[in-house]
């Protein structure tokens, strides 16, 4: 990514970003513009420059972040409704180590409300179209981010993956996602939606801007306990064996588009002409990973949003005559129908007389699922798999089907249960021009082995 | 597994959420479907295994209780809220 320098101008790098989020309104991306202050940022990077004085890393680089990331007086609203007034008191850890770094956000793009969803279309906001495709889904949760980054408004993106939100999208507009290992970045003043699977990660253009901004957010944060130690600047820089793992399950599959599965079998040649050694691996547990993520995920949705009661912030119901009716008409006025069918999942699922039969269930599948990966890297440095089993679905296809659109999710939720980091990079174009995506899954905290093998596979 | 009518209240009351009729339809639908696809986990032996809850390989230590300053102030949290009155929030009437 151009950082700004003697020879560019910060203000002249934000001006291209400002001008492209304009031409690309169509998209529906944005749901902040922060034009004045970024100007005013870029403005004062320059004069800095301009005297020889230092500057952060991503001087005058935009980027936008996905709205479920608090960042001081801009709104983060989570593309949700109950959230539409609510502008941000404090700092997200990683907006504010971007900021300190000179990087410089041109506003906040678009999700899922509360980033429920395998496509934008939940948002209060209506969907983001796709990069390639304008009757097609942007992928989901987070769309926004893809699509902002796929049409050049901005230079890179924040996202939160909690059971394949930066992966899918990034496949499904042929840019560069990456799932950290789970832990490795702080998630401080990011709206919480399933706190045993949520990560925070970036889209960007390139394997090595991703690097990049992996070694300045992957760090333990005070504020975030669940934070792991610094371990992303210490890792080493490639995987020992030269080994990788297909898994045997998602390549035979029905659902495995054609275009993507032929797309998985040239990489996989060519990493062999590489003299990589490819490993067909059975992992007979991984298909019951999305009924274990369906019943996990949603238990610990409904309890993170218990805490929007409309009484300390955010929206509050108008027609409310106690504060029983308060609550209850708050949160029916103010959630999406995708929320609340989450909610009442998850409560479900963890009722009296369903906890053992669903939930505790899921948390054994989840021990199996676990097993099956360590087993899997004991022989392979990492997995290739399909990000998702298609490329960008049309607008509406599932939108009304939860069942099918929670099947999206298929490949990429065992990441998430197992905590693991994954990196999702293009694999080209189908016929019909759509992006195609794979993702490559690591052991934990390879995040930077599994970024330098992506570099090396193109 | 079909979701009663009364099944749905009671959710619904756990979730302290207000729906309309349409809602509550589509949503019996809905949960039917979803509960059929995680129902599958009925499959898998999972007797003897232990049930994993968090994956951040951590254990729980102790740490002394000091008071911090916080970094957002009272009145930027108050502000937040949609009625506020003498620095407490307001809310409609209780009893």
């Amino acid at each position: 990514m151009k950082i700004a320098d003697k020879n560019t101008s910060a203000v002249s790098l934000v001006e291209k970003s400002l001008k492209r989020i304009e031409e690309t309104k169509e998209y529906n991306i944005f749901t902040f513009i922060d034009n004045a202050r970024a100007l005013e940022k870029a403005k004062k990077i320059d004069e800095k420059i301009k005297r020889g004085e230092p500057v952060g890393r991503l001087a005058g680089v935009p980027f936008a972040l996905k709205s479920n990331f608090l960042s001081k007086d801009r709104p983060a609203n989570a593309s949700a409704k109950i959230l539409t007034d609510f502008p941000s008191p404090l700092n997200s850890t990683c907006a504010e180590l971007l900021e300190n770094e000179d990087a410089i956000c041109v506003g906040c793009v678009n999700l899922d409300a509360f980033a429920h969803g395998s496509s934008t279309e939940n948002s209060f906001f209506g969907p983001t179209l796709n990069s390639k495709d304008k009757s097609r889904v942007a992928g989901g949760s987070s769309g926004g981010s893809a699509v902002a980054v796929a049409l050049d408004c901005v230079e890179f993106a924040t996202g939160t993956d909690t059971g394949g939100s930066i992966r899918q999208p990034a496949s499904f507009n042929g840019v560069y996602g990456i799932k950290p290992t789970y832990g490795a970045t702080s998630r401080y003043g990011v709206v919480a939606m399933a706190s045993s699977l949520d990560v925070i990660g970036f889209f960007a253009k390139t394997p090595s801007d991703l690097d990049l901004l992996m070694e300045i957010c992957a760090k333990r944060d005070e504020k975030d306990l669940t934070s792991l130690p610094d371990f992303y600047a210490e890792s080493p820089e490639t995987f020992p064996k030269k080994k990788i793992g297909i898994i045997k399950d998602f390549m035979e599959s029905e659902k495995l588009d054609p275009e993507i599965k032929s797309a998985l079998e040239e990489k996989v040649a060519s990493l062999k002409k590489k003299g990589f050694e490819i490993i067909e691996l059975e992992m007979p547990t991984l298909k019951y990973a999305l009924a274990a993520y369906y019943i996990i995920q949603p238990a610990e949705v409904a309890s993170n949003l218990s805490r929007y009661d409309g009484i300390r912030y955010a929206f509050r119901s108008k027609n409310s005559k106690d504060l029983d009716s308060l609550f209850k008409n708050t949160r029916g006025e103010g959630f999406m129908p995708e929320n609340k069918r989450r909610i009442m999942i998850g409560n479900f699922v963890l009722s009296s007389g369903f906890y053992d039969a669903y939930f505790l269930k899921a948390a054994k599948a989840r021990t199996l699922i676990i097993r099956e990966f360590n087993a899997a890297f004991e022989k392979v440095d990492c997995i290739l798999s399909p990000t998702s089993p298609n490329p960008a679905f049309k607008l509406g296809e599932k939108v009304s089907d939860p069942v099918s659109m929670y099947l999206e999710d298929v490949m990429s939720v065992p990441v998430n249960l197992a905590g693991l980091p994954a990196l999702a990079f293009p694999l080209g174009k189908s016929k019909s021009g759509l992006d195609l995506g794979a993702q490559l899954i690591g052991p934990r905290r390879s995040d930077k082995q599994l970024i330098n093998l992506v570099k090396e596979l193109n | 597994m079909d979701i009663t009518e009364k099944e749905l209240e009671h959710l619904a009351s756990l979730s302290n959420l207000s729906l309309s009729e349409t809602e509550k339809t589509g949503l019996k639908k809905d949960l039917k479907n979803i509960i059929s696809y995680i129902s599958q986990l009925d499959e898998l032996d999972v007797e003897n295994v232990p049930p994993t809850y968090q994956v951040f390989e951590m254990e729980n230590v102790w740490r002394d209780d000091e008071i911090k300053p916080m970094e957002t102030s009272r009145e930027d949290l108050l502000a937040l809220t949609v009625e506020s009155f003498d620095n407490q929030i307001k809310v409609p009437k209780v009893l």
